[in-house]
């Protein structure tokens, strides 16, 4: 049941990313020879589409699979909710085409689709048994709902995307422009840690750390020691730690001893070679096109009328909105209640999805009222989303909290 | 002077209109006092009406009610929230760091130990309490005022507005919507039979239809105008609520340890709660959905759960009187799923298992090495006096449950919990009287060749439940508005309110559409309403008024 359920999903992230590169075909094809530009285009991305349906059916069935299979939603760990989040992408993407019929979209949606699963492929797979603190029907209900308006958020930020690509002016340098190069650096940040993470993963090249981890109420006295391993090759280490078990390279320095927790090391570690990775992988497609990445796209979506993607991409935070606020700060608040006795307690994860919510209504009264359209309203649809990142990666990797998963 | 009220259709408008509330033309005085960088024609908004803050701006109220019911000042405060609570979560809060910080020093230590100079800025600028903080109390007032303020500005005119259909309106009224357009010069039409199929369109699509002549208007879904002000409604009794819990008594957080057996009183409440039994359960590898990489020996926790029995004292609030005990209710608590009886609930959140409760001993007469009966000493709760076999007394002569020697060589406790039981026991049988004493695990006596020995047995292992004890009486408030703020949203985002007018003139056609979201949505409708009418109507779309950039006007892309 469980391998049936992992192939469907591997199944779904080949689907899109093969549905990307028929994207891609879609929107840079139309200027090869002999071709009607606007028929190519409609070609390609109907037959886009349709793979990215038939991917959204097989990941479907992983999730339907593993939720029986394992008596509970599957977002119980990291693992589960990214991979989930990734779907609820896809549905996003569903919805607005829905609306707008608008195909090309998925060349900007499904792609973060498919970063979204592989990124959650870097986390350990296996169904866990729910400990007491998970057992809640409060709890599903209230991830799967967050996760949803999240994915439709997505959306808006690949169509705020999209905008920009398709309207910063890109003759000189200027402060948009350097802007724009940043998220998609930061898009390819990801891209660098699921490369890294599948290349170490399989390269087995550990390295083990030990170190004291003091008493809480004597802070000068050892109670014991822990051990870490990382599979990364070590740039930070923990603090005070011996190697144990020597990897390829010798730790540069060590956490800062705010850093709490037995894996807080590991994490910045990892932080570390994500966003090393990003930037190189961003240097050498620079350099390979010689030209900003987004002034690369830009002749691409030439023909994309820039007002309809700006309204794809409030829709989608307008229909993203209401259902986030159900299920991040609703439902948590009801689970939280059940959970602890208390609907709100100012943990850092519950802090960050009122941050999230607080930054779009921003953009919702910034939008209708003081008619921010266009690019500006773009750029923070964009921001949004960086934010949930923010919220999902760092918060979820760095700050510790009674939230936090365990992860890599 | 003309009096700048009067519109020319004859009707007078409250001071502030933009809009003539019977024509549609845009005032005089909005034409006066226009400020050149403003469009021609005002903001479809609040259809043009007056509103309080835009009217009166002389007193100290008025400036108050003005601050308050700017969206821009709206922005600015959320903008900052934002801002304060992303900081909050830099370092952890007070009520979060991992270990017990008893007094202020120690507080203040913490954040200059652990994060160093910025921990010491961030506990003197008072972050490690940042959300209860009074400036950060003070936003969310400022937040709530401004909700209550900004929506009673603009209800009042948008009811107005929405009130009655804007029908035979002035012809600026059609050409200054943002989406309008005419029939070209010379062409001809049959008006009641264009209108009529207009009409029909409308309705296929869902518009409600008024007529008035030959004047016509179709309108979809105005309740949705009303959606974030029933959300900010919403978010106005949840803040209401939220500060409320301040209040004393209306809200209640406390902490016992029970253990197995024990009725205690629950602090600040006339109850009283006894645990039952506490138990962990453990999964077992054959509930696993699939194999996992665990090591031997390690278990994955599965429940933790306490059966308890609640209780009221009937005597409670009366001086000096021994506590009376009703059960009132009794149940389990789990993680996640607590108890609940008149508002208090009581939560699975803590545990100390396998504690001593108490100590077994066998009582062994020396002389025939016979075992003579047992004794049980409750740590807890140590029997005075005990009988065993024929005419033997056991007294229990002193008792520290966590024993060491103090500063002067004095026997002494550290803790009420029986960490490290010492006894000193009495057994007498009428003959002879011995003193035992037990201290870490052994025995001794005060006699060289007793008569009477004890021999330790298991001794008896109990569970401690940690329970905590809440009662929140601003929940149902604080749910209600999160309900309401629901129903706002869904309305105001779910649909679109929509309008689509015709009118003739001379012989020409009009056409308008207003929105207050989703113009293409708008703009498609429009195109497949005018289709069967078969009659040229370019229509144009004025891109947004973002003030500062120029206006163009854009062609409508047929679909
Ligand atoms: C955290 C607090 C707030 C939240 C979550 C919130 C939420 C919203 C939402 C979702 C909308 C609908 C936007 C749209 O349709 O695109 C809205 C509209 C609006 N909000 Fe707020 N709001 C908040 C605070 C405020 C405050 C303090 C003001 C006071 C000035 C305000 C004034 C308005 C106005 C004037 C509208 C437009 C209403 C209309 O369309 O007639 N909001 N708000």
């Amino acid at each position: 049941m469980i391998q049936l359920s992992n192939n469907l999903l591997l199944l779904a992230f080949v689907l899109y990313l093969v549905s990307t590169i028929v994207y891609a075909v879609a929107i840079t094809g139309k200027k090869w020879a002999n071709r009607d530009p606007k028929e190519h285009q409609q070609r390609f991305g109907r037959i886009g589409f349709a793979i990215t349906f038939i991917g959204f059916l097989s990941q479907t069935g992983y999730v339907a699979i593993r939720w029986i299979a394992g008596g509970h939603s599957p977002t119980s760990n990291m693992f589960e909710f990214i991979a989930f989040l990734s779907y609820c992408i896809v549905i996003g993407f569903l919805i607005l085409y829905r609306i707008y019929r608008m195909t090309i979209l998925g060349a900007f949606a499904v792609p973060l689709a498919a970063i979204m699963l592989a990124y959650a492929s870097v986390f350990p797979k296996e169904v866990t048994p729910l400990i007491p603190a998970l057992q809640s029907y409060w709890l599903q209900i209230h991830v799967t709902t967050a996760a949803l308006g999240e994915g439709i958020l997505a959306v808006g930020f690949a169509s705020g995307l999209m905008y920009l690509i398709r309207t910063v002016p890109q003759q000189v340098s200027t402060k948009s422009t350097k802007w724009l190069e940043f998220v998609i650096s930061v898009v390819l940040m990801m891209v660098g840690f699921i490369i890294v993470s599948t290349v170490f993963a399989n390269l087995n090249q550990k390295t083990v750390f030990e170190f004291p981890q003091y008493k809480a109420d004597e802070p000068t006295v050892v109670e014991r020691m822990l051990t870490v391993e990382y599979k990364l090759p070590a740039i930070v280490a923990p603090q005070e730690s011996k190697i144990v078990q020597p990897g390829p390279i010798t730790p540069l320095f060590e956490a800062p001893g705010f850093m709490e927790g037995k894996d807080a090391a590991r994490k910045l570690n990892t932080m570390i070679w994500s966003v090393l990775s990003g930037v190189v992988l961003y240097g050498l497609i620079r350099l390979l096109l010689r030209k900003r990445l987004a002034a690369a796209m830009q002749p691409t979506l030439d023909d994309i009328d820039p007002e309809l993607i700006d309204e794809i991409s409030y829709r989608a935070i307008a229909i993203g909105y209401p259902i986030f606020t159900l299920g991040a700060l609703i439902f948590a608040m009801i689970w939280a209640n059940e959970a602890w006795g208390r609907f709100w307690g100012w943990d850092p994860k519950e802090v960050w999805a009122l941050i999230v919510w607080l930054f779009y209504s921003a953009y919702l009264h910034l939008r209708l009222s003081k008619g921010w359209l266009g690019v500006k309203s773009a750029w923070m649809a964009v921001a949004g989303f960086v934010i949930i990142l923010i919220t999902l990666v760092v918060v979820n990797l760095v700050i510790a909290g009674l939230h936090s998963y365990a992860g890599v | 002077m003309n009096d700048t009220r009067k519109c020319e259709c004859g009707h007078t408008n409250p001071v502030g209109t933009r809009l003539c509330e019977a024509c549609g033309k845009p005032t005089e005085a909005y034409i006066q006092t226009q400020d050149p960088q403003a469009p021609e024609f005002p903001s479809m908004r609040y259809e043009g009406m007056a509103r309080r803050s835009k009217i009166n701006t002389r007193s100290p109220i008025d400036k108050v009610w003005n601050f308050f019911s700017s969206v821009k000042i709206a922005i600015i405060l959320i903008v900052i929230t934002l801002i304060a609570s992303g900081v909050g979560t830099i370092f952890p809060q007070q009520r979060y760091i991992p270990v017990p910080v008893p007094t202020e020093e120690s507080v203040a230590q913490f954040y200059s130990t652990t994060y160093g100079t910025l921990g010491d800025l961030y506990y003197l600028l008072g972050f490690h309490n940042l959300y209860s903080s009074w400036w950060f109390v003070t936003l969310l007032v400022m937040i709530g005022m401004s909700l209550v303020i900004c929506s009673l500005d603009r209800i009042i005119p948008l009811y107005k507005a929405l009130k009655k259909p804007r029908l035979n309106q002035h012809l600026s009224f059609y050409l200054g919507q943002k989406m309008h357009g005419v029939t070209d010069e010379g062409v001809s039409f049959n008006t009641s039979e264009t209108l009529e199929k207009a009409a029909e369109g409308l309705k296929k699509k869902g518009y409600r239809v008024f007529q008035n002549g030959d004047s016509l208007m179709g309108e979809k879904a105005r309740f949705s105008r009303w959606g974030p002000y029933i959300n900010h409604v919403g978010l106005i009794l949840f803040l209401l609520g939220v500060l409320l819990r301040s209040v004393p008594g209306f809200y209640m957080d406390d902490f016992v340890w029970v253990r197995e057996g024990q009725t205690i009183s629950v602090p600040n409440t006339p109850y009283y709660v006894k645990n039952v039994e506490y138990k962990t359960e453990y999964y077992s590898e054959d509930e696993f959905a699939q194999d996992l990489p665990i090591k031997e020996g390690e278990v994955i926790p599965k429940n933790f759960e306490s059966k308890l029995i609640i209780y009221l004292n009937e005597n409670e609030g009366v001086a000096g009187a021994p506590p009376k005990l009703t059960q009132v209710t009794e149940g389990s608590v789990r993680v996640n799923h607590p108890l609940t009886h008149e508002s208090i609930s009581y939560y699975q959140s803590g545990k100390r298992e396998m504690e001593l409760g108490a100590l077994n001993f066998d009582l062994v007469n020396r002389t025939n090495n016979q075992r003579v009966g047992q004794i049980k000493v409750d740590l807890y709760e140590p029997a005075a006096e005990q009988k065993v076999g024929e005419g033997i007394t056991v007294r229990v002569l002193d008792y520290y449950p966590d024993f060491f020697m103090d500063k002067n060589g004095m026997p002494s406790t550290k803790s009420s919990a029986p960490n490290n039981p010492m006894v000193a026991l009495e057994v007498s049988d009428g003959k002879v009287k011995e003193k035992l004493v037990y201290v870490s695990g052994s025995l001794i006596s005060n006699e060289t060749n007793p008569v009477y020995e004890l021999a330790i047995r298991k001794p008896d292992l109990l569970d401690v439940t940690g329970l905590m004890v809440r009662k929140d009486t601003m929940i149902p408030l604080i749910y209600f508005g999160c309900f309401i703020s629901m129903v706002g949203l869904v309305m105001g985002f779910y649909w679109q309110h929509r309008r689509i007018w015709f009118h003739r003139e001379g012989d020409r056609l009009y056409l308008a559409g207003h929105t207050n979201k989703n113009w293409f949505g708008l703009r498609q409708e429009v195109n497949q309403i005018i289709e069967p009418l078969q009659l040229p109507i370019p229509i144009t779309v004025a891109p947004d008024v973002d003030k500062k950039k120029s206006k163009k006007e854009k062609e409508v892309r047929p679909t």
